[in-house]
């Protein structure tokens, strides 16, 4: 594989190939020496033209875990500000010699775009409402470990809950969810569907909640509200959040998901650290495996061998 | 499977194990702190038998596996697929670790397992134990214990399984 830019072009396989070879990643980092020299002499640049500290943090981190050297680049404080185009501060970066980027925007497929000016490996850590592919991947990384489903997804009830419309995660995982046989469901206000969902959708949560494996709330945001698509917060959180009845209604085995940074007392609404089923924290831990997976299976693995020659 | 040859039966791998086990008992004068670490993937069924066997005649000693793939220099220059997950859950500092691998051929393989094990401690020392010596060496790597010295040629193909050694 070249590039990582969506579940969907990556496919089945590859995505089945990542989380295998994030058991390998994981195994290395409880070692008390969690480093390997696989990638030594590769370089990857972290490009965020939107700000987000924990999925830089958890690359950077994957990269030094896999001993490649890392380069972030600093929007805010660069030539972007001056007026330089997206182009030409790739093809700067690149011509330092650059093994991968990886790159976050707020177009949709901004990556796609990056990896025609450039010969490196492209990475998506987010382009828009599109896609969050590596999110995708350490969720259902979570998933397999924490529920011992190592070869398939089949039958498992799966509720991703809040702003799907204008969630990349939503999309990703609804893809990589289904790709491995879970069912799926959308549970959300009208105003804050798409227009079109390949899987069932709910609006009310208590309907189904006794039923689920796993519940995946995602981030409910402020400007939703100001854009008046929810009437209020506090609505949301009696619909929609997490509170201590429903928790009380969740199987015993049902994981609870969330893909940070949380908003307690919305979507949240119990602490998640008083919940058994909290998965929370080892998806953050399970982040820096499957992202060390994506980096070496596109630098080391030679899996790319010959679509290069 | 035509111009294949068996050069080892089931028979002669079982007996090789046996003398081998016997070897490892007796350099390491007892077992004390001995510890069997399998290569992937090739290795780790040679390790397990060499563990049943040393268990049989003396007394149990740890077994574990090893995946050297992250640790190999030809990364990126050939495709690279990890075999299992390495299992190492017993201390290595201070262990008198024997590395088994089916078949030494360039000593690549050991060299990276070399490095991986010293990711997890600093044992006391290493040995090496092998089914199968090939020759063709490309680093100073020599085994310690091995079930069949076999010269062959680079273009040949050797198989080492419990069912037997092959060439082909």
């Amino acid at each position: 594989m070249k590039h990582f830019r969506s579940v969907d072009e990556a496919g089945p396989d590859a995505i089945r190939r990542l989380l295998d070879l994030a058991d390998h990643m994981a195994e290395v980092n409880r070692r008390p020496n969690p480093k390997v020299p696989a990638l030594r002499g590769k370089t990857v640049c972290n490009v965020f033209f939107e700000d987000s500290t924990r999925t830089r943090l958890s690359f950077e981190t994957a990269a030094k875990r896999l001993s490649a050297d890392i380069m972030n680049f600093a929007v805010s404080s660069s030539s972007v500000n001056k007026g330089e185009s997206l182009r030409d501060t790739i093809e700067t970066i690149a011509a330092m010699g650059v093994d991968a980027f990886v790159i976050r925007h707020k177009s949709s497929g901004v990556p796609w775009q990056v990896s025609d000016w450039t010969r490196a490996s492209v990475i998506n850590a987010g382009d828009g409402w599109h896609a969050h592919p590596t999110q995708a991947l350490l969720d259902c990384y979570t998933i397999r470990t924490a529920l011992n489903r190592t070869n398939s997804f089949d039958g498992l009830k799966i509720a991703i809950v809040g702003d799907i419309k204008h969630s990349r995660v939503a999309r990703s995982d609804i893809s990589a969810f289904t790709m491995l046989g879970a069912d799926v469901t959308l549970v959300a206000p009208r105003t804050l569907l798409p227009p079109e969902t390949t899987v069932p959708v709910e609006t009310n949560l208590d309907d189904i909640i006794e039923d689920l494996d796993v519940i995946y709330l995602l981030r409910m945001q402020q400007e939703r509200m100001t854009e008046s698509l929810v009437p209020s917060l506090r609505e949301y959180t009696t619909r929609f959040g997490l509170t201590p009845e429903r928790a009380r209604r969740l199987p015993e085995h049902a994981l609870i998901m969330h893909p940070g940074p949380m908003n307690r007392g919305v979507e949240m609404a119990v602490d998640p650290s008083e919940l058994p089923g909290s998965v929370i924290t080892q998806q953050v831990t399970n982040g820096i495996a499957v992202r060390m997976a994506v980096l070496f299976d596109l630098l080391g693995s030679g899996s790319n061998l010959e679509e290069n020659e | 499977m035509t111009d294949s040859k068996q050069v080892l039966g089931p028979d002669d791998v079982r007996r090789a194990v046996t003398r081998m086990a016997h070897e490892i008992i007796e350099r390491n004068h007892g077992l004390d702190r001995v510890a069997l670490i399998g290569l992937q993937r090739g290795g780790v069924w040679l390790a397990v038998a060499l563990a049943a066997e040393i268990a049989r005649i003396d007394h149990d000693i740890p077994v574990g596996s090893i995946d050297a793939s992250l640790y190999r220099d030809d990364i990126g220059l050939r495709p690279v697929s990890p075999g299992s997950v390495s299992d190492v859950s017993f201390e290595i500092d201070g262990a008198i670790v024997v590395l088994v691998d089916d078949v030494l051929y360039t000593g690549r393989t050991v060299k990276a397992a070399l490095d991986a094990i010293t990711d997890y401690g600093r044992p006391s020392a290493v040995q090496l134990a092998v089914l199968v010596d090939r020759g063709h060496r490309e680093l100073p790597i020599r085994p310690d214990y091995v079930g069949k010295n076999l010269p062959t040629s680079t273009a040949e193909q050797v198989v080492a399984t419990v069912e037997g050694v092959t060439i082909s």
